[in-house]
């Protein structure tokens, strides 16, 4: 059926884009309908209790690094803020899902555990602006996930391959492709709009203090969130991301490749080795 | 598409990383299965990432957990220091450095309770799927995704048919199906992927064929 974008685009001119995604799962596991949605309700179900757990509790970890974010950016977005109280909000339930996943808790990786806060942020932020049904949020989640398959399958979610653009940059594609198709973008604009946030953080490192899953981590799912609506509002403003989205993808994985090992989730470069990032790692192992 | 899109938005597990913890946990978890025979004490070579950054992801105590059978959603993962010593299992965790393998590997050895050992070598290969890579030492290469029956048999004639028969018999479809051996007449150890779950009519028949020497059921998903 497609193994691209390209021609996942082209499959949602017979028939909706989240029905072509449905249907190759479908034919894939040859699970039926009704199991793989009960699949992803079980899914959402698991992002949205991780996204609000720590807006009020902050939650302890190795560290705790991160300790109390989630809660200190909820009390300020009800202040407004530059973008105003939603997208605080949504950072806020970004940096929940991270909270959660640096303590040890439950969380849905999407696509992975690192980057498990930006999907359910983006998506209870368009579900409330758009006031959208739970199905029409379902139906982006599908979107979502088969945007996220295609890069995995041609490209790679892992940090330890790819760096921290592979991991929240595809997070961040996928949920801009959601939003988009949440919005009632077409196809093409979900594609625009993956391709978009991919290109705003092509490069973006994992350099991770003390080999945490805590800091940049979290702020880069606060801030991948925000990339994954500012890619969303370009392309349902009819921007065309000029370079198609499956180059785009290539070009991703390419850059990934040549990153130095210093910059993939070894925590041996970038603000992992600041003087203070290497004396909170030095604080924590006793070294 | 021949990817799950349950691969991309999934696994439900416990954090903080997919492929240090989840990865980690499901790579135990399998080889528990490969080994398949009680243990007093088990060894981890790690890799790469692994090595580096395995601490603070909790890859030490999902690894372990994995071993002694916990999923990789089970939140008493945390704990498995403890779940060890009640089990009275001994662990023993070390660097490695291995050739051409990906950041993130583990070599598993199990000393078991016969005096015998296993050893498996696997990757974890993002977002929490995994790879066998080796097992004692012979390249394996499947990820357990679908149901896996892991088989050793003497390198003769006949065995192979022995085995889709029984399959077949059972209305089990093969997916992916592999055989490879050490060296020619000797041993051979074959991997099938199958479409539905395995049942466990299905290995005591094939254990009851001449020629097979061992057979193991690898399905993570239960």
């Amino acid at each position: 059926m497609y193994t691209n974008i390209r021609q996942l685009v082209e499959c949602a001119q017979e028939m909706p884009l989240h029905e072509v995604i449905l249907l190759a799962e479908q034919q894939l596991t040859g699970a039926d309908r009704q199991q793989v949605m009960q699949a992803f309700e079980h899914r959402w179900q698991v992002m949205q209790a991780s996204a609000h757990r720590a807006l009020e509790t902050p939650q302890n970890m190795v560290g705790n690094l991160i300790s109390g974010q989630a809660k200190t950016q909820y009390h300020y977005s009800k202040n407004g803020g530059f973008l105003g109280g939603d997208t605080n909000a949504m950072m806020a339930m970004a940096f929940s899902s991270s909270e959660v996943n640096a303590g040890m808790g439950r969380i849905c990786a999407a696509p992975t555990a690192g980057a498990c806060g930006i999907l359910p942020a983006v998506l209870l932020t368009a579900k409330q602006r758009l006031d959208a049904s739970e199905q029409t949020v379902l139906q982006g989640l599908i979107v979502a996930s088969g945007i996220g398959a295609v890069i995995t399958k041609n490209a790679t979610v892992s940090g330890a391959e790819g760096g921290c653009q592979a991991e929240c940059g595809v997070a961040a594609a996928m949920a801009a492709a959601a939003a988009v198709y949440m919005a009632g973008g077409t196809a093409q604009m979900c594609a625009d709009a993956c391709a978009i946030a991919l290109m705003n953080c092509m490069g973006l490192i994992c350099d991770p203090i003390a080999g945490l899953v805590q800091l940049p981590c979290s702020f880069r799912n606060a801030s991948q969130s925000v990339n994954a609506l500012a890619s969303a509002d370009m392309a349902l403003a009819g921007q065309s991301s000029v370079i198609p989205a499956d180059e785009v993808i290539e070009s991703m994985y390419r850059v990934g490749k040549k990153l130095p090992m210093e910059f993939r989730e070894t925590a041996l470069g970038g603000i992992a080795t600041s003087p203070t990032g290497k004396a909170i790692a030095n604080r924590l192992y006793n070294k | 598409m021949n990817l799950s899109l349950f691969e991309v938005v999934g696994p439900v597990m416990i954090g903080p990383s997919s492929s240090h913890t989840a990865g980690a946990a499901r790579l135990g978890r399998a080889a528990r299965l490969i080994a398949a025979k009680p243990f007093t004490k088990v060894q981890f070579g790690l890799h790469g990432s692994f090595a580096k950054t395995g601490k603070g992801h909790g890859t030490y105590q999902a690894l372990l957990a994995g071993t002694l059978g916990l999923k990789e959603d089970d939140e008493r993962l945390r704990n498995a220091f403890v779940l060890a010593e009640q089990q009275q299992v001994t662990w023993q965790f070390e660097e490695i450095e291995l050739a051409d393998v990906h950041e993130n590997t583990a070599r598993i050895r199990f000393f078991h309770t016969d005096g015998t050992e296993s050893e498996i070598e696997g990757s974890s290969i993002g977002g929490g799927r995994i790879e066998i890579t080796r097992i004692d030492g012979a390249a394996a290469g499947f990820s357990a995704e679908a149901p896996t029956l892991l088989i050793t048999q003497r390198d003769v004639k006949g065995v192979v048919s022995e085995i889709s028969k029984a399959l077949a018999e059972q209305n089990i479809n093969i997916g992916i199906m592999r055989v490879s051996r050490l060296t020619r007449g000797h041993q051979a150890t074959t991997v099938i992927e199958t479409d539905s779950p395995i049942p466990l009519s299905v290995k005591e028949k094939l254990e009851k064929v001449e020629n097979i020497l061992s057979v193991r059921i690898i399905d993570l998903s239960e």
